[in-house]
C-alpha cells in the first residue's frame, strides 16, 4: 500500500464484514513511532482461522481462501523494526464478549516506513460505504489530536438521515480536517 | 470551529429530500473495495464518484455504493454500473479522472465510455 491509511481502510473493512456494530480506530503517534489499533466487536475468529490470517502461506489450498490484507499490514510494520499483534474471540466461543483487535507499531525514522497519508479520506470512505456501522476514531499526535464518534453524529441526525448522505460525509470530512489544522 | 450542533441544520435541510429520494435511485455505481482494489487506488475513485455525482446533480437518480472483491484483481480498481433494463457495464483500471468522464458521458449523457470497459482491455 502507498499509505498506511489505506491499510487502515482495508483492515477496518474486515471488521465491517464481520458485522461489527462498532469499529474503533486508534492512532497513537509520537515523534519516533506510530501505532495503529483497529478494534471491533464483530463475530471474531476461531483459533484455526486466526493462525491462518497472519501467514499467507499457511493454507495448502490452491484457491486463495484467506486474503492478503493482514499479512501485508504485518509485514509493513515489521519492515520498519516495529511490531504486530492480533487477538480475537469468536462469537461461538465467547457469545457475550467477542471481537478482534489488530495492532501494529511502526518506526517512523526507518527508511521502509510508509507515511500515514489521508486518514480523513479513509474515515469518510468507511462511513460512506457502511452508514449503518459505527466508527470511533481517535488520532493522538505530537501537539494535538483528532476525534470522531459516529454514534454522536447519528444521535444528532436522527433515524431518517443516513450517514452516507453527501452533505453528512462532506461535513464529517471538514470536521476532521479542521481538527488537524487547528492543532 | 465546527460543532455537532451544525448537523441539526443538515438534518432539517435533508428531511424532505430523503423522503423524496427513498428508493428512487435507479442507477447504481458499485466500487470494489477489497484489499486488491484499495491497493490499486479504489479510494480516490470512490471519492470522485461520490463528489462528481453530487456536483452533476445526479444524486437523486444515482446511488454510489461499495462492495468487496469483484474477482478480477488484475483489473482493479473496478467499477460496475447497473441501470434498469440494461446490461451491466464493467469499467476497469479506473482513476479519478476516468471517473469524471464516466459521470459526464455515461451517467449523465447515457453513452458508455467504451475505451474504459473490460471488453476494451481484455482484447
Ligand atoms: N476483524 C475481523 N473479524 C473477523 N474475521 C476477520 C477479521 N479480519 C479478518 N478476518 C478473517 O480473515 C480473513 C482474511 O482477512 P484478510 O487478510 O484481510 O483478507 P480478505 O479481507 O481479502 O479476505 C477474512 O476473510 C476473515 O475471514
Amino acid at each position: 500500500m502507498k499509505e498506511l491509511s489505506l491499510n487502515i481502510l482495508d483492515i477496518a473493512e474486515n471488521s465491517v464484514k464481520a458485522k461489527a456494530p462498532l469499529t474503533e480506530i486508534r492512532i497513537d503517534e509520537t515523534e519516533k513511532t506510530l501505532t495503529i489499533a483497529v478494534i471491533d466487536n464483530g463475530c471474531g475468529m476461531t483459533h484455526e482461522i486466526l493462525k491462518k490470517v497472519t501467514d499467507p502461506f499457511y493454507t495448502t489450498r490452491t484457491t486463495r481462501k484467506v486474503g492478503l490484507g493482514i499479512p501485508f499490514f504485518k509485514m509493513e510494520a515489521e519492515m520498519t523494526g516495529g511490531t504486530f499483534s492480533i487477538s480475537s474471540k469468536s462469537e461461538k466461543e465467547h457469545p457475550a464478549d467477542h471481537g478482534t483487535r489488530i495492532e501494529a507499531t511502526f518506526k517512523k525514522d526507518h527508511i521502509d516506513y510508509i507515511p500515514l497519508g489521508d486518514v480523513v479520506s479513509t474515515m469518510t470512505t468507511l462511513i460512506q460505504g457502511h452508514p449503518e456501522s459505527d466508527f470511533l476514531f481517535h488520532h493522538v499526535f505530537p501537539g494535538g489530536e483528532a476525534f470522531l464518534d459516529t454514534r454522536e453524529i447519528r444521535k444528532e441526525l436522527g433515524p431518517d438521515v443516513p450517514l452516507s448522505e453527501f452533505e453528512v460525509i462532506t461535513w464529517i470530512g471538514e470536521y476532521l480536517k479542521e481538527q488537524y489544522t487547528s492543532n | 470551529m465546527k460543532s455537532l450542533a451544525e448537523l441539526q441544520a443538515i438534518k432539517d435541510k435533508m428531511k424532505d429530500k430523503v423522503v423524496l429520494r427513498e428508493g428512487s435511485a435507479q442507477k447504481r455505481v458499485v466500487v470494489g473495495m477489497a484489499t486488491c482494489g484499495i491497493a490499486a487506488g479504489a479510494r480516490p475513485v470512490l471519492n470522485a464518484f461520490v463528489e462528481g455525482v453530487n456536483k452533476e446533480g445526479l444524486s437523486g437518480e444515482v446511488a454510489v455504493t461499495q462492495t468487496g472483491c469483484i474477482g478480477i484483481c488484475q483489473y482493479e480498481p473496478v467499477v460496475e454500473i447497473f441501470e434498469p433494463g440494461k446490461d451491466k457495464v464493467t469499467y476497469v483500471k479506473m482513476t479519478a479522472e476516468k471517473a469524471d468522464r464516466v459521470i459526464k458521458e455515461h451517467l449523465k449523457g447515457g453513452k458508455v465510455v467504451t475505451e474504459y470497459t473490460i471488453a476494451a482491455f481484455a482484447k
